[in-house]
C-alpha cells in the first residue's frame, strides 16, 4: 500500500498486467500455451500466400510511412502521424475482416487503410490540405474517413452497428451475409466520455460490433497509467462487453482474436472489445519530439519487440525464400516513389470545396459566398485564380 | 397572373375536414407519426420517448404504434444519442432525437458541430445527415436551472446545420416532416411554452416551405420580427400599438438558418422601422445578426436604427424572475415606441 495518495498517483504497480494472447514470441518463435491453443487453429488455416500477405501489408505500410514521414519534413504535408511499430496490431485486425464489414478508423490506421485499398496518396492529401476526408467509404470496401476528435468515431461505429442489428444484416446464420463493424481507438480515446457512451450503447443494443483499442502507450506525451489505473482490457467487462488482451506486436495473434472476436459479432453474439498492447516507435505526429517524455531505454524494449522483425523471423524460420523479402523491399521503394511523385504533384483543390458540399441541398450563404469569392478574386486578373498547381503546401 | 375558376379551390366538406385544431405539442405528434408511415427509415430516439413518451408527451403513443425498433428509448448521454444517429444515418436511417430540454444539449454539441454539422462536407458530399435534433426550448414554463434556455445561436452559427422553429400548430405538424425529409441536419426548435395552446392544422396544405418566413400580420409603420414563442408575443403588442394607433407588421422569421431575407427586406422597405425580438440573450445572436444584415441591405428604406429586444445577457434566472427576464408585449412595445420616436 503506498503510503501516501501522491505515491498512489505515480506508482505504476498499481497497474496490475494481464498476460495477453500471444502466438509467436518476440523472437518469432511459436508460442506455447493454453491460450495459444484456443487460437492455433485459426492461424494453422492460413496458407503460405495468406502469411506472405500479412508480411507484405506491415512492411508496405512501413514503407509508406516512411515516405510520408520524409515529405512531411520536406514541407510537403502539413502534418504526419506514423503509424510504425503498430503494424502488427493493424495488420491482423485488418486480414480477419470480411469485405461487407464497415470499419471506423481514428487516423493512425494506415495498415488498414491500405488493406481495405485505399489510395495511400489519399491520406496525404487530407495531411497536405486538400481534404478533410480523402475517399467515400463505399468504394473502399466500407472503410470510413479519419476521424480526428478523440473517440467522436466509435460512435458513429456503433449507430451504423445499431442499423446493422435494426436491419438484420448479422446474425443471419450466412457467414457470407452477416456483417460487423470495427471501431479504432487508443489508449488516450478511453479517457473521453463518448468512449464510454460507444459501449454503454454497444452493450444495451448488442451490437455486432469490435472495439479495436490499440494501446500504444502515449497519448502525446501522456503515459497510460495517467488514463487508468486498471487494465483498459478491465474496462470492457464493467460495460458487459467480453474483452480480450492480445500481444498487438503479434500479428498472428491479433489476426486470431480478432477473427474469432469478429465471428462472434457477426453472428449475433453482441460486442466484443480487443486491446492490442503495442507501441508508437515514431513521434505522435511530424509536429511531437517524443525524447522529450519517455526514455530511450522503453523506446529499445519496444524495439526489440518489432512486429515486422518478429514476422520475418517466424517466416524466415518456415523456409521463406530471400527473394521473396528482396522483391517485397523492392515494391516497397516503387511504392514509396509512386506516392511522393502523386504527392508532390497534386493540384490545389478548387475554391468551390469551401462552399460545394456544406449542404447536400442548396443553401443561399454558400451561392451568395462562392459568387462573391469568384467576382473578388477575378477583380485582381489570372494571378487570383486558386487553382494552379503550385505545388507546394503548409 | 391571373386565377382562372379552375386554380380557385373551392371550400368543399373535404377541404374543411382537413383543418383540425390541436395544440402544437400534439401536432409535432402528428407530424412525425405522418412522417413514419411515410419512410420506414425514419426511427425515433431519445430519452424517455417510448414507453413514457417523453416528458412532454410529444412522443406519446408512437412506440405503441411502431414498436421499439423505430422509437427507441436511448441510454442517458446525449452525445451518445447524437453520435449513434449518425452512424444510424450512414446506415441509411432517417433518426430524430429528441434531447429532453435545451439546457441539456450540450453533451452532445461536439457531435453536433464537429460530426453531424460536417460529416457531408467532410466526405465532400457523398455522404448525407438526414438527422433531426428536436429540441423543446425557452423560458415561460416556470421551471428549474437549465430547463428554459434558448441556445439556438450556437447552431445558427454553425455551417453545415440547418436551424428551424415553429410559432404555430401549423408550422409544427409540417414543418417536422420537412425536416424529416432534408437530406441535411435539421436542429428544431420547439418552443415548449406553446406546446399547449390550440390552433388549426390544415392538413392538406403546409402553406409554406421550411426556410421561408412568413408575414402573419400586415402592417405598415413598425415590422416587428421573432421566431417560436415570440411570434405569439410579437401579435399581442402589434394588437396593442393597433389600439394606440400604431400599424405594426409581424414576420415570423421560422427559418433561422438559412434566413429567408426576401419577406424581411421586403416588409422593412414598407415600414421603415425593425424591432426583432427574441427569447435568447442579444449578445451574438440571431437576432444581431439579422439586425446587421437589414441595416446593410435595406439602408436607405430605414426611418430609425434596427432595434433588438432580447432576454438579457445574463443565465436564465430562477423562474420567479423570468418575467422580467423574458421580453414581454411591452418590451416589444418600448422598443417600437423608441422606433418611431426617430
Amino acid at each position: 500500500m503506498p503510503a501516501n495518495r501522491l505515491d498512489a498517483m505515480s506508482s505504476p504497480e498499481a497497474i496490475d498486467t494481464p498476460s495477453p494472447v500471444q502466438l509467436l514470441s518476440p523472437t518469432g518463435d511459436v508460442v506455447d500455451s493454453a491460450a495459444a491453443d484456443e487460437f492455433r487453429p485459426y492461424v494453422d488455416a492460413l496458407g503460405d500466400d495468406q502469411l506472405r500477405a500479412l508480411h507484405r501489408d506491415m512492411v508496405l505500410t512501413r514503407r509508406f510511412d516512411r515516405e510520408a514521414a520524409a515529405l512531411a519534413r520536406q514541407g510537403q504535408l502539413a502534418l504526419w502521424v506514423p503509424s510504425h511499430g503498430q503494424e502488427g496490431a493493424q495488420v491482423g485486425l485488418a486480414h480477419a475482416t470480411r469485405p461487407q464489414d464497415h470499419l471506423f478508423p481514428s487516423y493512425r490506421e494506415h495498415a488498414v487503410a491500405l488493406a481495405r485499398g485505399v489510395d495511400p496518396v489519399d491520406i496525404l492529401r487530407l495531411l497536405r490540405g486538400h481534404t478533410h476526408g480523402g475517399w467515400n467509404p463505399a468504394d473502399h470496401q466500407n472503410f470510413h474517413v479519419y476521424t480526428l476528435v478523440i473517440g467522436s468515431q466509435t460512435l458513429h461505429a456503433t449507430g451504423f452497428a445499431m442499423g446493422l442489428g435494426l436491419d438484420g444484416k448479422s446474425g443471419t446464420g450466412d457467414p457470407e451475409v452477416d456483417q460487423a463493424v470495427v471501431t479504432f481507438f487508443g489508449d488516450g480515446a478511453t479517457s473521453q466520455g463518448d468512449v464510454s457512451e460507444a459501449l454503454v450503447f454497444a452493450a444495451s443494443f448488442r451490437t455486432p460490433e469490435l472495439f479495436f483499442l490499440q494501446n500504444n502507450q502515449w497519448a502525446i506525451s501522456v503515459p497510460v497509467a495517467r488514463q487508468s489505473r486498471t487494465p483498459l482490457v478491465a474496462r470492457a467487462g464493467g460495460f458487459g462487453i467480453p474483452g480480450t488482451q492480445v500481444d498487438g506486436n503479434d500479428v498472428l495473434a491479433s489476426y486470431a482474436v480478432s477473427r474469432r472476436d469478429l465471428e462472434a459479432a457477426r453472428s449475433g453474439g453482441g460486442p466484443r472489445f480487443i486491446e492490442a498492447l503495442t507501441y508508437r516507435i515514431g513521434a505522435h505526429t511530424s509536429s511531437d519530439d517524443p525524447t522529450k517524455y519517455r526514455t530511450d531505454d522503453e523506446l529499445q524494449s519496444w524495439i526489440a519487440r518489432d512486429p515486422i522483425t518478429r514476422f520475418e523471423a517466424f517466416l524466415r524460420g518456415r523456409g521463406e525464400s530471400d527473394a521473396f523479402f528482396a522483391d517485397l523491399e523492392a515494391e516497397g521503394d516503387d511504392l514509396g516513389a509512386d506516392v511522393r511523385r502523386r504527392t508532390v504533384g497534386l493540384p490545389n483543390p478548387d475554391r468551390g470545396l469551401i462552399f460545394d458540399h456544406v449542404y447536400s441541398e442548396p443553401h443561399p450563404l454558400m451561392t451568395e459566398q462562392k459568387q462573391w469569392l469568384a467576382t473578388y478574386e477575378q477583380s485582381f486578373g489570372a494571378a487570383g485564380d486558386t487553382a494552379s498547381t503550385d505545388g507546394g503546401a503548409a | 397572373m391571373t386565377d382562372t375558376v379552375e386554380n380557385v379551390t373551392p371550400a368543399t366538406d373535404e377541404t374543411r375536414a382537413s383543418v383540425r385544431s390541436m395544440p402544437l405539442g400534439k401536432a409535432i405528434t402528428a407530424g412525425l407519426r405522418q412522417a413514419m408511415a411515410d419512410d420506414p427509415r425514419v426511427l425515433l430516439m431519445g430519452e424517455d420517448i417510448g414507453t413514457l413518451g417523453g416528458v412532454f408527451r410529444v412522443t406519446e403513443g408512437l412506440q405503441a404504434e411502431f414498436g421499439d425498433k423505430r422509437v427507441i428509448d436511448t441510454p442517458l448521454a446525449e452525445s451518445g444519442i447524437v453520435g449513434t444517429a449518425i452512424g444510424l444515418a450512414m446506415g441509411g436511417f432517417r433518426p430524430v432525437c429528441e434531447i429532453q430540454f435545451d439546457g441539456f444539449i450540450y453533451p452532445g454539441f461536439d457531435q453536433i458541430t464537429s460530426q453531424l454539422a460536417k460529416m457531408t462536407n467532410r466526405h465532400e458530399g457523398a455522404v448525407t445527415m438526414p438527422v433531426v435534433i428536436r429540441v423543446p426550448y425557452g423560458g415561460h414554463i416556470g421551471a428549474v436551472e437549465h430547463h428554459q434556455e434558448s441556445p439556438e445561436a450556437y447552431f445558427a452559427h454553425t455551417a453545415g446545420l440547418r436551424v428551424v422553429s415553429p410559432s404555430t400548430p401549423h408550422d409544427a405538424y409540417w414543418m417536422i416532416q420537412e425536416a424529416i425529409r432534408s437530406n441535411d441536419p435539421v436542429m428544431f426548435f420547439e418552443p415548449k411554452s406553446r406546446y399547449w395552446p390550440k390552433g388549426e392544422v390544415d392538413l392538406s396544405d403546409p402553406q409554406a416551405p421550411l426556410h421561408a418566413s412568413r408575414v402573419v400580420r400586415t402592417g405598415t409603420e413598425v415590422t416587428l420580427l421573432g421566431h417560436g414563442a415570440m411570434v405569439s408575443v410579437l401579435l399581442q403588442a402589434a394588437e396593442i400599438a393597433a389600439a394606440e394607433g400604431v400599424s405594426a407588421e409581424v414576420v415570423d422569421l421560422r427559418s433561422l438558418s438559412p434566413v429567408d431575407y426576401g419577406p424581411i427586406l421586403e416588409s422593412v422597405r414598407k415600414t421603415g422601422r425593425l424591432v426583432v425580438a427574441q427569447e435568447a440573450p442579444g449578445f451574438v445572436s440571431v437576432g444581431s445578426e439579422i439586425a446587421a444584415t437589414v441595416a446593410e441591405k435595406a439602408f436607405y428604406s430605414l426611418e430609425a436604427p434596427v432595434l433588438r429586444v432580447s432576454g438579457f445577457d445574463a443565465p436564465f434566472p430562477p423562474a420567479k424572475l423570468e418575467t422580467q427576464y423574458l421580453p414581454d408585449a411591452d418590451r416589444v412595445l418600448e422598443a417600437v415606441d423608441r422606433a418611431l420616436a426617430y
